[in-house]
């Protein structure tokens, strides 16, 4: 190999600041940080249990989208045979009414910006 | 080095045609889908509208104000962007192949209520490259803003001009915000769906609700509701039938 | 191959220069669009489609013309097109690749632009107009690059290119077809519903592309010191003859059977097209300027001394190149709009943005173009 010097340490800058995320937060320890979001419902329970919401909200809300829009469904049946009305607007965020002190903390955290809102909109009793 | 170039190209070539074949496969009907749409199919509906011309008031707007209230149409304020889910214009406008003296004298100055037509045979879902519109099995023709790319192939073959495209954000220019109903979103294509929001819950459409004369009859196509009765039992009009695409819009003389 | 892109003299870089500039200026025109919307163009509710769509139809013609070389090379042996094949696959290329991004840049929600594939339409023209699209491009870069890879090596292509070659031959005549029905499977505008479209569409593309390779070629000779050969641009330039004495011909074939027959939906948007209607001529100047310049490049073209030389060729060219555009662009879209479905004329003038968008796809195309004329230049001159 041509240059090999120069190839290998090329190599290994590229490495370091490529992972430079990595150990900044590792040796910062901002890793730690763990977004909190508020919830303020209601009703106590949510209509799957909260690590199913939490890793799996994003499915679900397809699968609503998909229903509602395609399938002509309206009733979600939940795993514990309670029934929910499939509507963002009037079912989910009758309870998580605080977008920005719930739904936000985690998308910015994760930095992720569904476009759910540019359409549905947020109760007028919470923004 | 030349050989390594030749199998980029192939494996290139071999992932294209991957790709090209997952679609296709898609295609093949899967037997858990085929069931659930049989199963829905059951009951075989079919929504239809009539609209009395003479009995719709001359300058009454009341149908599609409250249209447009409870669906967020937003109000532009000019023509090149308009939106509009229901709209009126004239007589020989809506019915360009009707020039006929004797009619055109009777109905001179009369505005005719437009919208969708629902037609059986819709060419904006034939054209439609994403299913982002396609025809249910009651007759509407859907549209999913979710899926829509905005292409406006739909608008070019809509023979009536009942699609509006947002070519901004229409959200400022939507008066008062019906919380209960979502906007739509710049670079989507959207219509009157037949109220499906509100036949889902057993209601009739706005427009039919808030008319005042009787002028609009909405209901399904069955030989004991009052829309196919008057259908049956009168002269009625389709917006160009010729074209084959099976309005299902009535309009009664 | 490819490091022929990197050494150029200083025209070559003034040339990449000069198109990475538009192209950024067409990039920054795009970004308003990606933030406010379509709003920024000409186009309404009642003109849903402008220059964009224009465009795209007028350079899926361009890439679909490198048929008219590759025919007669590969298939009847015609050896004055030896030379300037490689430069008719590679505007292939870029055409395709221009007229790709032009759909792109009309969507409403480009970053949805999967959807196509992720749900597959049959029924949708649309869907197969993507399909052959990508294809062809595929293609043409394939033959284009090995071909001349086999060359800089002095051997000769490997026998696979073949086959790929014979197919892009019906492949180039299904890109525009497919592209004509988009329009003609319209019952709603009967400006388009036509059997005639898809042929009109390909006599046309007969003429535009190979009069724009014509004036690459003779660019090449001046400039870049490639001579393709005396008699392949004469070969050229007659297929740009007969390309557009057939325009012509069906254009006219249109006219007498709408006017003729008077069928009144169809006749509106001809003579809104032609003559201007109810006191509204936006298209009148431009279509007549696109039909005299027919006439006149068909009888420039038609006289032998004319076409052999240099430079009334390369007018006639951009005359072809103008009337073509125009024919096929602008006043074949924006007509079929007007009047709209309830009568209204609702005139179409693009914008600003909107202008300066095409001049960055433009730039793209040739920003291709000179890279890959490059590279053929490279392996020509070592």
């Amino acid at each position: 190999m041509y240059d090999s010097g120069k190839v290998i340490l090329g190599v290994a800058v590229f490495l370091c600041l490529a992972s430079f995320p990595a150990w900044y937060n590792v040796i910062t320890s901002k890793a730690d940080y763990r977004p909190d979001p508020v919830i303020v419902v209601s009703d106590n329970q949510c209509i799957e249990s909260t690590q199913y919401m939490r890793e799996y909200h994003m499915q679900l809300l397809k699968e609503w989208r998909d229903d509602a829009v395609r399938n002509g469904k309206t009733i979600y049946t939940a795993s514990d045979n309670k029934t929910y009305e499939i509507n963002l607007t009037g079912t989910c965020l009758k309870c998580h009414s605080n977008k920005t002190e719930f739904c936000d903390t985690c998308h910015d955290f994760s930095g992720v910006s569904p476009n759910c809102w540019d359409c549905h909109n947020i109760p007028k009793s919470g923004k | 080095m030349e050989i390594d170039r030749r199998k980029f190209l192939q494996i290139t070539g071999l992932t294209f045609l991957a790709l090209a074949a997952k679609p296709a496969f898609d295609l093949l009907p899967r037997p858990v889908a085929a069931n659930a749409s049989s199963a829905s199919q059951a009951e075989a509906k079919r929504w239809a509208m009539a609209i009395d011309i003479e009995a719709c008031k001359e300058g009454c707007t009341d149908c599609i104000t409250a249209c447009h209230r409870i669906h967020n149409v937003p109000d532009i304020g000019n023509r090149k962007e308009e939106i509009k889910w229901v709209w009126k214009d004239s007589f020989a406008n809506s019915f360009p192949e009707q020039e006929n003296r004797l009619v055109e004298s009777t109905f001179q100055g009369r505005s005719v209520l437009l919208l969708c037509n629902h037609c059986d045979n819709p060419p904006c879902v034939r054209v439609c490259p994403t299913q982002a519109t396609w025809k249910r099995d009651d007759g509407i023709v859907m549209m999913d803003y979710h899926r829509c790319i905005g292409c406006r192939y739909c608008m070019a073959a809509c023979p009536y001009g009942s699609r509006s495209f947002n070519w901004k954000d229409p959200r400022p220019y939507i008066n008062e915000v019906d919380d209960s109903y979502p906007t739509r979103t710049r670079g989507v294509v959207e219509k009157c769906d037949f109220c499906e929001e509100r036949l889902a819950r057993g209601d009739i459409p706005a427009c039919v609700e808030a008319c005042k004369y009787g002028a609009l009859i909405f209901g399904e196509m069955k030989p004991e509701m009052e829309v196919y009765k008057v259908i049956s039992s009168n002269f009625t009009l389709r917006r160009k039938a010729e074209l084959g695409t099976q309005p299902q819009i009535y309009y009664i003389l | 191959m490819i490091e022929y892109i990197f050494k150029g003299g200083k025209r070559y870089w003034l040339t990449i220069g000069a198109l990475a500039l538009l192209l950024m200026a067409g990039a920054v025109a795009y970004l308003m669009q990606w933030n406010t919307g379509l709003a920024i163009t000409g186009m309404s509710r009642d003109v849903s489609w402008g220059l964009y769509i224009a465009n795209f139809t007028f350079f899926v013609g361009v890439a679909a013309s490198a048929v008219m070389l590759v025919l007669p090379y590969y298939l009847h042996n015609e050896k004055a097109f030896r030379k300037i094949i490689i430069l008719g696959e590679f505007l292939a290329v870029a055409a395709c690749m221009v007229a790709v991004t032009f759909v792109l840049v009309d969507l409403g929600q480009p970053a949805r632009v999967f959807n196509m594939f992720l749900y597959p339409t049959p029924n949708s023209i649309l869907f197969w107009d993507m399909v052959v699209l990508s294809v062809y491009l595929l293609l043409n870069i394939i033959i284009g690059w090995v071909t001349l890879d086999a060359e800089n090596k002095g051997v000769t292509p490997p026998g696979w290119t073949k086959p790929l070659i014979i197919i892009s031959i019906p492949w180039a005549i299904s890109i525009h077809t497919v592209t004509a029905f988009i329009y003609g499977g319209l019952a709603a505008r009967p400006f388009w519903l036509t059997a005639l479209l898809a042929p009109r569409f390909l006599a046309s593309a007969f003429a535009s592309g190979p009069a724009l390779l014509i004036l690459l070629a003779l660019v090449m000779r001046r400039w870049g010191g490639f001579d393709t050969g005396e008699e392949s641009l004469d070969k050229v330039a007659k297929i740009v003859t007969y390309g557009m004495i057939t325009t012509l011909f069906f254009l006219l074939l249109e006219v007498f059977t709408i006017f003729y027959s008077q069928e009144p939906e169809a006749m509106k948007h001809f003579t809104y097209l032609l003559f201007g209607l109810d006191g509204y001529y936006g298209l009148v100047p431009w279509m007549w300027l696109s039909i005299i310049l027919m006439c006149v490049s068909i009888v420039a073209l038609l006289n032998s001394r004319w076409r052999r030389n240099p430079a009334v060729l390369s007018a006639v060219c951009i005359a072809v190149l103008i009337s073509i555009w125009i024919d096929k662009g602008l006043g074949l879209i924006i007509p079929g709009f007007i009047p709209s479905q309830s009568g209204y004329i609702f005139e179409y003038v693009p914008t600003f943005p909107e202008i300066m968008i095409v001049v960055g796809v433009w730039s793209l195309g040739g920003l291709v173009l000179a890279l890959l004329y490059k590279v053929v230049l490279g392996v020509r001159k070592s």
